[in-house]
Parts: C-alpha cells; sequence; structure tokens
C-alpha cells in the first residue's frame, strides 16, 4: 500500500515537473511563479475534489454518489444565479472577491447542511437517497433555469462566466486563501481517519461502536461542503448545469483511489484520491494547453473519462 | 442488569414497543421470545441505543444509558443486529478487529491482536482470517459478526438472532459462548426463535406479543404448554425428554 502511494506522488512529481517545465519560453524568474500560482490552484481543487468525494462516499457508505451527483454543484450554480437576480450583473461583477467567496461559502454550508442533513439520516435507504439528490438537483436546476430567464441576457452572461468549470483561468487572488482552507480540512480528516474506517462501516455498526453517527456525519458534511465550495470558488462547478452532464470528476478519483489503494484505510485513501485527481488535473492541463494548445476542453475530458468509469462501476459492480 | 422502564418505541406513527417493563438479569442468558412483529429486534435495538424511544427509560445497572457518553457505551454494551449490511471490502480479520474501536480509538495495539485471535478462535475463524466478507457464506459472515461483537469485550451483549443460518453445530458452539460469557459476569440477551434451543440454553427468558411484554421470568416457569400456547395463539406442546424440555409444535 505505501509503496502504491509513493509511485503515486512520484507520477505526479514527474507530471508537476512536466507541467511547469514544457513550453516554457523566455524569463524562468516570471515563467516558475506564473505557472506556479496556478499549479497550486490546480492541486487545491484535486485535493478538495478527491476528499470531499471519498469523505461523501464514507458517509454514505457506498461508492457511486459524490457530491456533484447528489445536488452540490446545482446548489452552488442556484446561488450564483440567485445573487446575480438578486444585486445584478453589474453589482455581482463589482463585489470583493473575498466577501464573494466568504458568503458563497456560508450560504453553500447553511444550504446543505439544510439540504442534505435530513437526507443522510436515512443514509441507509441508498435508494431513497439517489432519488431524493436527483430531484434536489432537478430542483434547483429548474429554478436556475427561471430565474436565467427572469433576468437581463446580458447578465445572464455573467452568471454563464461563472457556472463554467474553467482550469485556465482560475482566479489566483483567491487561491491562497483556497489552499489554506482545504490544507486546513485534509489535515482535519487526516487526524479523524481512524473514525472514517468506522462510519465507513455504515450508521448502526458505527454507533454500536461508539460514533456519535449523527454529530461526526454532520461534521463531515460541513467538511464536504467546505471543500466543494472552495473547489467551486476557484474554477466553477465541476458539473456544468447548462448541459446538464454530471460531476464525474471527483468519481473518477475516488473509484481509481480505491483500486490502486486496494485498502479502506483512508490514512492511504484520502492522499490516494487526492493525488491521482491532482494527477489527473495537471496532466490534463498540461496535455491540452502546452501540446494541444487548446482552452477549455481539459473539464470536458475529463467529464467524459468519468462518465466511463461511473457507468463502469454501475454495471460491473452490485449497487452498493 | 439492564431494565427498562415504561420502555415505549414508535416507528413514524406507529407504536412498536407499548410502555414495556422488561428486566434481563446479569450473570445469565435471557431469551428474548414472541412472534413475528412482537418488537423483539426494536426492544433489543432501543436498549442498545441504536433506536431513539418516545417515553420511558432504559437503565443499565441503575443508571439510565440516555446520559452515557457514545464511546463510554460502547464499552459497556456491545449489539449485533440483524443483516447489517457493510459496505467496504473488507477481510474476516478487519472486521473484527473494528470491535476493538471503542477501546483503541485508532491503531489496535498488541493486546488489542490477541483478543481479536482469541475471539477469533472461538468461532472456529482462523482459516477464514483473510478472507473478503463477501466471498463468505451467510452462516460464515454471520460467525465473523459475532466474533466482532465479542472482540469488544463489553459487560452486555445484545445479540438479535445470532443463531440465523448457523449449522446446527455452530449454532450449539454460539449457544456455548453465550453461557461462557453469562459465567463471567455479563448480562446475555439473545433474540431466539428457536424454542427448544432457549428451554435449554437460557436461564432468563422475556416474551413479547403486539409491542407489550407479556411475561418474563426463569426458564423453567416460562417454557410451558400453557404459556407458550398463549404466547404464539397457537398449540404448543413441551414435553420433557431426557431432563430437557422439547417444544413441539404441530
Amino acid at each position: 500500500m505505501v509503496k502504491r502511494i509513493g509511485i503515486l506522488a512520484a507520477l505526479l512529481a514527474l507530471t508537476i515537473t512536466a507541467y511547469m517545465t514544457i513550453g516554457a519560453r523566455g524569463n524562468w524568474d516570471f515563467v516558475l511563479p506564473f505557472r506556479g500560482a496556478k499549479l497550486l490552484a490546480l492541486v487545491t481543487v484535486a485535493v478538495a475534489v478527491g476528499c470531499s468525494t471519498v469523505v461523501f462516499q464514507t458517509i454514505t457508505a457506498n461508492r457511486i454518489l459524490t457530491p456533484s451527483i447528489m445536488g452540490f454543484d446545482a446548489l452552488y450554480v442556484f446561488l450564483q444565479t440567485g445573487l446575480v437576480f438578486s444585486i445584478g450583473g453589474l453589482g455581482y461583477a463589482g463585489l470583493n472577491p473575498y466577501l464573494k467567496f466568504s458568503v458563497e461559502t456560508s450560504l453553500m454550508l447553511v444550504a446543505a447542511l439544510a439540504l442534505f442533513g435530513a437526507v443522510l439520516r436515512n443514509a441507509a435507504d441508498l435508494s431513497r437517497m439517489i432519488l431524493t439528490g436527483l430531484i434536489i438537483g432537478i430542483f434547483l436546476r429548474s429554478l436556475t433555469g427561471l430565474m436565467a430567464r427572469l433576468i437581463d441576457p446580458n447578465e445572464y452572461s455573467v452568471v454563464q462566466q461563472a457556472s463554467f468549470a474553467r482550469f485556465d483561468a482560475m482566479n489566483t487572488e483567491l487561491t491562497w486563501i483556497a489552499a489554506g482552507i482545504t490544507a486546513g480540512c485534509f489535515v482535519w480528516l487526516m487526524a479523524r481517519r481512524w473514525r472514517l474506517n468506522v462510519i465507513a462501516l455504515g450508521r448502526e455498526t458505527a454507533m454500536s461502536l461508539g460514533i456519535d453517527h449523527d454529530r461526526e456525519s454532520r461534521r463531515l458534511l460541513v467538511v464536504v461542503s467546505l471543500l466543494v465550495s472552495v473547489a467551486t470558488a476557484l474554477v466553477g462547478p465541476s458539473s456544468n448545469s447548462f448541459s446538464g452532464t454530471g460531476g464525474f470528476f471527483g468519481l473518477l478519483a475516488a473509484a481509481i483511489a480505491y483500486r490502486v489503494a486496494a485498502t479502506w484505510h483512508h490514512a492511504i485513501v484520502l492522499p490516494a484520491a487526492s493525488m491521482i485527481a491532482a494527477i489527473t488535473l495537471v496532466f490534463g492541463q498540461t496535455l491540452f494547453e502546452r501540446l494541444l494548445q487548446l482552452q477549455t476542453s481539459v473539464s470536458v475530458a475529463i467529464e467524459a473519462l468519468g462518465g466511463l468509469v461511473f457507468l463502469f462501476l454501475v454495471l460491473r459492480r452490485r449497487t452498493r | 442488569m439492564i431494565e427498562t422502564s415504561d420502555l415505549s418505541v414508535k416507528i413514524g406513527e406507529t407504536t412498536i414497543l407499548n410502555a414495556v417493563n422488561a428486566s434481563f438479569p446479569t450473570g445469565v442468558v435471557t431469551a428474548l421470545v414472541g412472534p413475528n412483529g412482537a418488537g423483539k429486534s426494536t426492544l433489543l435495538a432501543a436498549v442498545g441505543r441504536l433506536l431513539p424511544w418516545e417515553r420511558g427509560e432504559v437503565l443499565l445497572d441503575g443508571a439510565p444509558v440516555a446520559d452515557m457518553g457514545h464511546r463510554e457505551f460502547a464499552l459497556k454494551t456491545a449489539i449485533l443486529r440483524q443483516d447489517q449490511h457493510i459496505a467496504p471490502r473488507l477481510r474476516v480479520r478487519d472486521l473484527v478487529t473494528f470491535g476493538r474501536f471503542p477501546h483503541t480509538w485508532g491503531r489496535p495495539g498488541r493486546e488489542d491482536e490477541r483478543i481479536v485471535d482469541e475471539a477469533m478462535a472461538r468461532l472456529e475463524l482462523e482459516t477464514l482470517s483473510s478472507r473478503f466478507l463477501d466471498t463468505l457464506s451467510g452462516g460464515q459472515r454471520q460467525r465473523a459478526r459475532i466474533a466482532m461483537a465479542l472482540a469488544q469485550a463489553t459487560d452486555v451483549l445484545l445479540l438479535d438472532e445470532p443463531l440465523n443460518a448457523l449449522d446446527v453445530n455452530h449454532a450449539r458452539g454460539v449457544m456455548h459462548i453465550a453461557k461462557e460469557e453469562a459465567a463471567k459476569g455479563r448480562t446475555v440477551v439473545l433474540v431466539l426463535h428457536d424454542l427448544s434451543v432457549a428451554a435449554v440454553h437460557a436461564d432468563h427468558i422475556v416474551a413479547l406479543r403486539n409491542g407489550n411484554l407479556f411475561a418474563q421470568g426463569p426458564v423453567r416457569q416460562m417454557i410451558s404448554t400453557d404459556m407458550l400456547s398463549r404466547l404464539y395463539e397457537a398449540p404448543i406442546d413441551v414435553i420433557e425428554y431426557d431432563g430437557r424440555r422439547i417444544v413441539l409444535t404441530h
């Protein structure tokens, strides 16, 4: 297990080196900090998406659901559209990015707890939970669509701008804050890796082993919401709600992590999922931006790959 | 000693348990019996704090269990439910080791490994140690789950239909383990369907019907033709053979 983590780390280092050096022209003093900032953002998003997916799967005791399948991303787009709707496109564009970030994050936390806290209490009933998640997603997307039609087309373009995953034009001002929050969440999660192992056994087993499951899953849900908010604030939702694709990136990372790590120990799975997500993102970015000179297709390609993994998981494994 | 006083449990609008005053003495094996839908599993789950209750109290040696911390309670009570689904792909030994979690709250130490070995040996799981749970038969999995509850090493052991899917030999083994645990001064409660097993191996019987306490008492007094026929509302005979009571249904 530890050896495989080492191989992953080596792969990640290789990918990062490629990203930092390929196609670099001109002054290294400029290139390295410039690319370094983008790299930090990519890795932050990767860790946030990887960890939030693994933890979400642990709380729900299954390996197919992800926060974005359950509608977390739809919630984010809904909040964005709601903001533009209430304060106008100009007001929205003129918002202090830090203020915007903290407002969006707190709204995400409150809304996620209210919506999903109740759903998770019945986490044993998987089909009901998936259904509820789908319905919440559809409901939020419809409301978003309604608001989008009510506002001015110019303002709508502001929403659209904010609602696509863009790995090429990230908000570098927020990167450090986001990286800090993500690192904090990661350390916090690693500190309770043993409790996460027990929670993955399911609600009743965890309770009989002394876990305060309600409180513990509420806290974890807060961390998941925080990580999703961080990732979406940096690059936009990993699922593009306007074209209706699901957010499969996290699923891709978690599924490969479980396969590669071949263990249920969160001490291994959490770093593995983070590194696999980082390798995928950084490699994709290197390939598309540097080698193929394409600007926007990274998220599309990752989503397509993730979608295939999702189909594979659903068809191959017994749904659990 | 566990007592429930006026314990009522509702699921949705349906009353499952209605003001039950049952007691489970220390140092003996108590069998929880009754027809389907009597509320046996619900009573066990409520005593094991897996279900919230509407009214009443559960007392462990006189102290309300509702006031205990989660970990504190898990150090005192182990509960095995029916058909608990385990999502991760675990090996048998991993599952049994999880029974030590309330004690370790982290990495298991050498003493924990020893207790796990012992629990696995008692359930004859040594050869299955590194098998994945999903490759086991129902009975083997049941034994692994019982071993996990044993590894928890608690004063109270609550097992919901532990003999489910077990062959006669292992069923007898589990009943002997229950007796050994009781002899160590523990409180052992089992939900049982086989009344002959209850008659032979249990010391105390708590009988439920329709969410109410029907009767409770020592096994001698409870396993009788009259009592069981009224409990199950069906003709049941209790005969004596070789000093043991055997329950016959027609």
